[in-house]
């Protein structure tokens, strides 16, 4: 019997006509089976044939296999039935569809915009309660600190929120319509801004692709670099976070050293490349910048310091009562929740999800070096933070380890621009906020029909909003900062 | 509590010594390019086909460079078989004149100057400011943000970042500017009392960056309001930004 879908595997690119094509029923039925059974979707998006035919392609991951399969339906009459009423982690890809393609899914719960294009963010019909006591509080898009915009609305009853809704929109710059027709000059440039917090892991994503389009070995060297900058990405990011959480409930000795050290780890990613945002330095073939023995030496030096400091700084708020009495059982989230909508990164493993997409779909160095996945159980903000605070640690470790054992090579080549036609590729990277899944389909010339990318947030920011429920409204800022989604990330 | 104490004694006192001292830029870090014209082949033009942002032109034969678009990616200085560009590490790059940052070999990059002398009375100890980002990526923010910290201290030359526009002296602003963003950019700049400055920081910001022509963006934030000071990068190095504000209230 026809297989109903493909197995993708790491840096392998697969003809696009290996991918099933289905009929709607069957493709339906495929789906949620393979849902029911515990997989997960990474991406669904939609792309066009040669026959400018709208296809459906849906990305879908068993974590507890190692497995991701492609799958893809072909669409007749701009529509299709909903899956959202039958699996709730569908909602927000049908909805990008929607408004990407105009293909409508039938009976969605309610289709609303995602992003916007045109520039008419927020103009959209809120979720409302209805009642004389009932009160709503809008913020947004810009907000009081320096932070990216985005709409908040919450529906409150006293200090109580019943209901969050999140609108995005306000940071859309419309990247994936500009990468169809590349690779372009500035394609791995712009993968570096898609959320610049996170440049080593959508370069790496991107290099990915590129390297299984070529058929690109990549030393081991050039590996190792690229696993040492994504973890000194994950520190920088998470000790920042720590740091602002800490600021959020007042407690301002850990808030001002975690400030400081996050600079020190982003200057270690600056003496790796030159850019405190390790921009340039993930380049499809390998990478821009080698780690020579006196900043090896450098590095290990900083580590070691960074370490001790972060420690002494981040030690405290598990010591502290007052920390504690604020971060405990503020915004949980339940497991089964994060479950449900199928919740990636440090906020899943705050639930006890053990879900981290370097151990379970490794790639580059993971695939030989072990990391291990952290995770804590109460899904609040304490969680959260815990689960940040283990990291760090962990990925401190593995850049130890990775810098005594950095594997001799050279950073390799540049992939060039000649990709295999009519093709298919998957690249999965745990960034520091979770999974980025970048999808690729190039057309008969080699180049992309269509480039899909998925952040993290895409994933977490209903999170965010169920965290909120039967919560205080003033505990929104520390819930907001213990997800700390992104915004461009999301609005692409 | 003692552990607190220990703490913050092992911390130590870490700001920086700025603008006294400064602070060592990473060996990799690129500044400022400096063009030697004499180094450039004529009919070669492998550093404007590498240029991921169209930063490089030629005109007869001479190189001009726009660091408003320019990304520090070092692409055009590989590229070119002799050292016709070079990066420099001299960060002072911020501008109170857009055409400044357009350079060549001939006119070098004129560096921010300080406010006219009433808006210096009023804002040279004080200067309050609301940041926006307007399809910036979060890495201008974040170096905005670094500023701070106690490494950097913003405080102690009087500025500070406040929440409200109408609570502000000036805009801080990063990104494109995004169709959707455009409406609310301009109503927190009508909300700032006169006299007021707006900063311009990245290169998007600037010009469009990495997002020149996209549909979904404007190329930059003096399209829409007027323009003080243009801080480039991508993003600005802090001491860049930091530098920049401190020209333009003659304190650097």
């Amino acid at each position: 019997m026809k297989e109903s879908s493909l197995i993708i595997k790491y840096n392998k690119s697969n003809p696009t006509s290996k991918v099933p094509l289905l009929g709607e029923d069957v493709f339906r039925k495929k789906v949620l089976e393979m849902t029911r059974g515990g997989g997960r979707v990474n991406s669904f998006f939609s792309a066009e044939n040669d026959n400018e035919d709208l296809v459906l392609y849906l990305i879908i991951s068993y974590d507890a296999r190692g497995e991701t399969h492609a799958l893809s339906m072909k669409v007749e009459n701009k529509a299709f039935k909903s899956l959202t009423n039958e699996d709730t982690q569908f909602h927000l890809f049908e909805r990008e569809i929607y408004e990407q393609s105009g293909i409508r899914p039938l009976g969605h719960p309610w289709l609303k915009p995602v992003r916007f294009p045109g520039g008419n963010a927020g103009e959209m019909d809120f979720f409302k309660i209805e009642g004389r006591e009932i009160h709503e509080v809008a913020v947004g898009p810009i907000h009081a600190g320096i932070i990216e915009p985005g709409h908040f609305r919450f529906q409150c009853h006293g200090e109580t929120v019943y209901h969050l809704e999140t609108s995005h929109g306000y940071q859309h710059r419309g990247i994936e319509k500009k990468l169809t027709g590349g690779p372009y000059r500035d394609t791995v440039y712009k993968m570096g801004v898609i959320a610049g917090d996170s440049t080593v892991a959508h370069s790496t994503a991107y290099a990915q692709i590129m390297e299984a389009f070529t058929r690109t070995a990549i030393p081991a060297r050039a590996q190792a670099v690229r696993a040492i900058a994504l973890e000194l990405e994950r520190c920088a990011n998470h000790i920042g976070d720590i740091g602002a959480l800490s600021g959020d409930i007042g407690y301002l000795s850990t808030s001002a050293y975690c400030g400081r050290i996050r600079g020190d780890f982003l200057n270690m990613s600056a003496l790796l490349c030159g850019n405190r945002f390790s921009r340039g330095l993930v380049l499809p073939g390998g990478v821009g910048a080698d780690i020579d023995d006196d900043i090896r030496e450098q590095l290990a030096a900083r580590l070691e310091a960074g370490k001790k400091d972060f420690l002494s700084a981040a030690s405290l708020l598990w010591e502290t009562p007052s920390v504690l009495a604020r971060f405990d059982s503020t915004g949980i989230i339940s497991a089964e929740s994060a479950e449900r909508i199928k919740m990636v990164g440090p906020a899943a493993r705050a639930c006890g999800i053990e879900r981290d997409v370097r151990r379970d779909h490794p790639s580059g160095y993971y695939h030989l070096s072990y990391i291990p996945v952290s995770t804590s159980e109460m899904g609040d903000v304490s969680s959260r933070a815990y689960v940040r605070w283990l990291e760090v640690q962990e990925s401190i470790k593995f850049i130890e380890k990775l810098l005594a054992e950095l594997p001799v090579g050279d950073s390799g080549r540049e992939t060039g621009t000649n990709l295999k036609p009519d093709s298919i590729t998957v690249s999965l990277i745990e960034g520091w906020r979770g999974e980025l899944c970048h999808t690729a389909l190039t057309d008969g010339t080699g180049r992309f029909r269509r480039y899909k990318i998925v952040d993290p947030s895409f994933h977490n920011w209903l999170g965010l909003a169920l965290a909120m429920r039967g919560g205080q409204i003033s505990d929104f800022p520390v819930c907001n900062k213990s997800f700390n989604l992104s915004y461009c990330g999301f609005d692409l | 509590m003692i552990k607190v104490l220990r703490a913050r004694i092992f911390q130590k006192y870490r700001t920086i010594k700025f603008p006294k001292t400064v602070p060592q830029l990473p060996e990799r870090y690129l500044g400022i390019p400096k063009i030697n014209q004499d180094e450039c082949k004529h009919d070669c033009a492998e550093c404007i086909e590498v240029c991921p942002v169209g930063a490089i032109s030629k005109i007869s034969g001479i190189i001009d460079l726009d660091l408003g678009k320019c990304i520090f990616c070092g692409k055009c200085s590989g590229a070119c078989s002799g050292d016709a560009i070079v990066f420099s590490k001299d960060y002072r790059m911020a501008v109170t004149d857009r055409s400044s940052l357009c350079i060549s070999e001939k006119i070098v990059l004129r560096r921010a100057e300080t406010l006219n002398k009433e808006m210096l009375r009023i804002f040279k100890r004080s200067l309050r400011l609301r940041q926006v980002s307007a399809g910036g990526c979060n890495a201008c923010e974040a170096d905005v943000n670094v500023l701070g910290t106690v490494g950097w201290d913003l405080d102690r030359f009087g500025i500070k970042f406040v929440a409200s526009p109408r609570h502000a002296d000036g805009l801080l602003v990063t990104g494109s500017v995004t169709k959707n963003m455009r409406k609310a950019l301009l109503k927190a700049y009508e909300a700032v009392p006169e006299p007021k400055i707006v900063i311009a920081v990245g290169s998007c910001a600037l010009s469009g960056g990495l997002f020149i022509s996209h549909d979904e963006t404007g190329n930059g934030v003096d399209t829409i309001i007027p323009v003080d000071l243009y801080i480039p990068g991508c993003p600005p190095h802090p001491l860049t930004i930091l530098d920049g504000l401190l020209r333009i209230l003659g304190r650097c």
